[in-house]
């Protein structure tokens, strides 16, 4: 047994890393958008204006991060120090008291420049929990020459009606062009968030205010009835494993119509180096039925301290460079204005520069305020989130009703089916959770 | 007209076996032709097979934003103190269920074999509040003991069987001669297991390099290997294929070049004991 003991020891000691600790080193656990990369690029800033403390980044894409940050704060575990979350998490995460609320960033800050509908979505009772770094909704992509063929002219704020007028008339299936490429892969970030979004304008809605499922309800069979006929008619083939890189790289390469979508897209498929299509794109507002919303979503990439860091003021001082004005401007000095981190600040949609730059910023500022992450839904929901519903259980149940409809979409069951099913998987996992007694 | 029919024998088995080879080596030599095309190459439909533009932009954008030596060595250091702690603890048991088996032997083997039937995501939570509390969080030394553990029950069962072909009368005569315990192991019965012992090394590496649950989830900036350098590139929101392919290949290329090395050494060990 000593033996065993002595081995082990020795074989653990060999592995052993020692590194002292001169500096005070914030760990940063972020995903790898292209802005987030570029922060990190641009950190040595940070680093410079902020003698003693050092950074350590941890950069992983979204679902690997989403798994580790949250095992880490529910367990207390504090490996990090700021943590990139989204507006799904923050609501929830500061309910459970999880996070440091940032109400003393200074006066430099600026916090009443932020946008409303996104600073709305980032607090809880009027306290901010987190610095938004980027905002985005979705809105309408789509190719300026295949409209003018088509004989049609795109309104800045079109209906589902058009929407689906439009793209049956762009189809070319010989050709391989669609009129229209929707998100299909299932995933409570992947077609839920399009469907949920979708559902919103044609007056649907997740929960009434007693948390009963609505999938039963007429405005869900006619949301998904539009989304499966249309996709049949002008979608691409396979469109149930397309989720937004596959999307992307079929509008990219001259595929697709249109395309609905997240508004960062916006500068991929602008880019002359990566699209063919470049130079013909146009955009629009995410389309409505008249009922007074929109089916387009709002999300915001940002950063929070997790409570427990024995680092806050730190990491405090590293959340108001990231996400300031200054930043801002450091940025386009840097890499253009067209590279700023977009959708968080009133101010960056008044400066003239900017609004030359990227020929996509009305859109996306249109697009962001029209989304209202409170009142997200016609009539109303218990819940926040516009394409999402801020429970814990939602990323379960939301994947689990994703896979009906991605079913439904791949022709593998009918629409009531999808539907029934949804209704089912609901019901059953919200009475476990105990919202229906 | 019997060697007719061998020889048409031999010719399909040729044929199926190589198809059989391009089909698994395809999807590898996929990602490393990627990493030589530009993201708008890499998209491109119909997909061009060789006539593109060679570039190595790629990689010399992955060497600028991420270090890859740092995690190289990590990886290294886990794989290989994982296995060689694992052989440490492994070579006794596998002697002890080899040469002086009980009724229960069986069940034992069993039995370590079920603990890798749990999904590992089962135990996250225990097993994350315990690194933490013993501050072995974001550390090799954590790594190493978590991955030992796991690849245990292979490791045992690969040596157990290699052992079970040595003939017990070999060591009984070294302890007829006066071996202690120690000798008999050391002396006698390792290096008439060295290929056994050297296909189970390599396998174990090969698993320890590539597994990438506990090796993400329980770290975060010093102790990440490969598998987190590779899942740094991955984006749902933008087509990095290129680059990800460069940094696929970067953390693929030590283990395939160790692989190609020792493919008789592994091969032997897999099949070892097949035909008697």
């Amino acid at each position: 047994m000593k033996l065993l003991v002595r081995i082990l020891v020795g074989a653990c000691a060999l592995v052993l890393t020692v590194s002292p600790a001169f500096a005070e080193t914030l760990t940063i656990a972020t995903v790898n958008n292209g802005d987030m990369i570029r922060m990190q690029k641009l950190a040595d800033d940070f680093i410079a204006k902020n003698p003693g403390i050092e950074l350590e980044w941890v950069t992983l894409e979204e679902n690997a991060l989403r798994q580790k940050v949250t095992t880490d704060i529910a367990t207390k575990g504090g490996q990090y120090d700021v943590m990139t979350i989204g507006t799904y998490e923050v609501p929830i995460w500061a309910k459970q008291g999880w996070l440091v609320p940032l109400d003393d960033l200074g006066e430099n800050y600026d916090v009443d420049d932020l946008l409303p509908a996104i600073r709305g979505g980032l607090s809880i009772d009027g306290t901010l929990y987190a610095s938004p770094f980027y905002g985005e909704s979705s809105m309408v992509m789509y190719r300026t020459d295949l409209m003018e063929k088509a004989g049609l002219t795109m309104p800045d704020a079109p209906t589902w009606e058009f929407i689906a007028d439009a793209a049956r008339k762009m189809t070319d299936k010989g050709n391989e062009i669609y009129g229209i490429c929707l998100r299909g892969k299932a995933g409570w970030g992947e077609n839920m968030a399009f469907l949920t979004a979708t559902s919103n304008s044609f007056g649907a809605r997740w929960f009434d205010e007693n948390w009963t499922p609505q999938f039963d309800q007429p405005e869900w069979k006619d949301t998904l009835d539009f989304y499966v006929n249309l996709m049949n008619d002008a979608g691409p083939p396979g469109a149930s494993s397309n989720g937004f890189n596959e999307n992307l790289a079929l509008f990219q390469t001259g595929k697709c119509g249109m395309w609905i979508d997240a508004t960062v897209a916006a500068s991929f498929v602008t880019d002359p180096a990566d699209s063919t299509v470049a130079d013909k794109v146009g955009f629009a507002l995410a389309p409505d039925n008249g009922l007074g919303k929109r089916g387009n979503w709002l999300w915001a990439w940002s950063l929070a301290i997790p409570a427990g860091t024995e680092k806050a003021d730190a990491a405090k001082a590293f959340v108001v460079w990231a996400t300031s004005k200054t930043y801002l401007d450091l940025v386009a000095s840097e890499e253009g204005w067209a590279s700023v981190p977009p959708g968080t600040r009133t101010s960056l949609y008044e400066n003239p520069a900017y609004l030359e730059a990227a020929p996509f910023a009305a859109m996306t500022l249109q697009s962001i305020n029209s989304a209202d992450p409170t009142q997200p839904t016609v009539k109303p929901v218990p819940y926040v989130g516009v394409q999402f519903v801020a429970i814990p259980e939602f990323q379960g149940i939301a994947t689990a009703t994703g896979q009906q409809f991605a079913a439904a979409l791949a022709g593998n069951m009918t629409v009531d089916q999808a539907l029934q099913n949804a209704q089912q998987i609901t019901v059953r996992e919200m009475t476990k959770a105990g919202y229906i007694k | 007209m019997a060697r007719a029919t061998s020889i048409q024998r031999r010719w399909m088995i040729t044929i199926a076996a190589w198809s059989v080879g391009l089909l698994i080596f395809f999807p590898i030599f996929w990602t490393i032709l990627t990493s030589f095309k530009t993201e708008a190459e890499a998209i491109a439909s119909p997909p061009s097979l060789f006539a593109f533009e060679w570039t190595l932009e790629n990689y010399g954008e992955v060497q600028e934003r991420s270090n890859y030596f740092r995690h190289f060595m990590n990886s290294v250091v886990i794989s290989l103190g994982s296995t060689l702690l694992g052989l440490i603890i492994a070579v006794p048991a596998a002697w002890a269920m080899a040469f002086s088996p009980t009724p229960r032997t069986k069940d034992v083997l069993m039995w370590m074999l079920s603990t890798k039937m749990l999904p590992p995501v089962g135990v996250l939570i225990p097993i994350y509040l315990m690194f933490r509390d013993t501050g072995l969080l974001d550390t090799r030394t954590g790594l190493v003991i978590v991955l030992t553990l796991i690849n245990l029950p292979i490791i045992v069962w690969m040596l157990y069987t290699y052992f079970k072909e040595i003939p017990g009368e070999i060591l009984e005569a070294s302890r007829m001669d006066g071996a202690t315990l120690r000798d008999e192991i050391i002396h006698v019965l390792t290096p008439m297991a060295v290929p056994g012992i050297a296909s189970t090394l390599l396998l174990n590496v090969i698993l320890s390099w590539n597994e990438a649950f506990w090796t993400l989830n329980l770290t975060a900036a010093k102790a990440a290997p490969l598998t987190a350098f590779i899942a740094s590139y991955s984006s749902p929101e933008g087509l990095f294929y290129a680059k990800l392919s460069a940094a696929s290949t970067m953390a693929i290329a030590p283990i395939l070049i160790m692989g190609w090395f020792s493919q008789k050494q592994l091969v032997r060990g897999l099949t070892f004991g097949a035909v008697k």
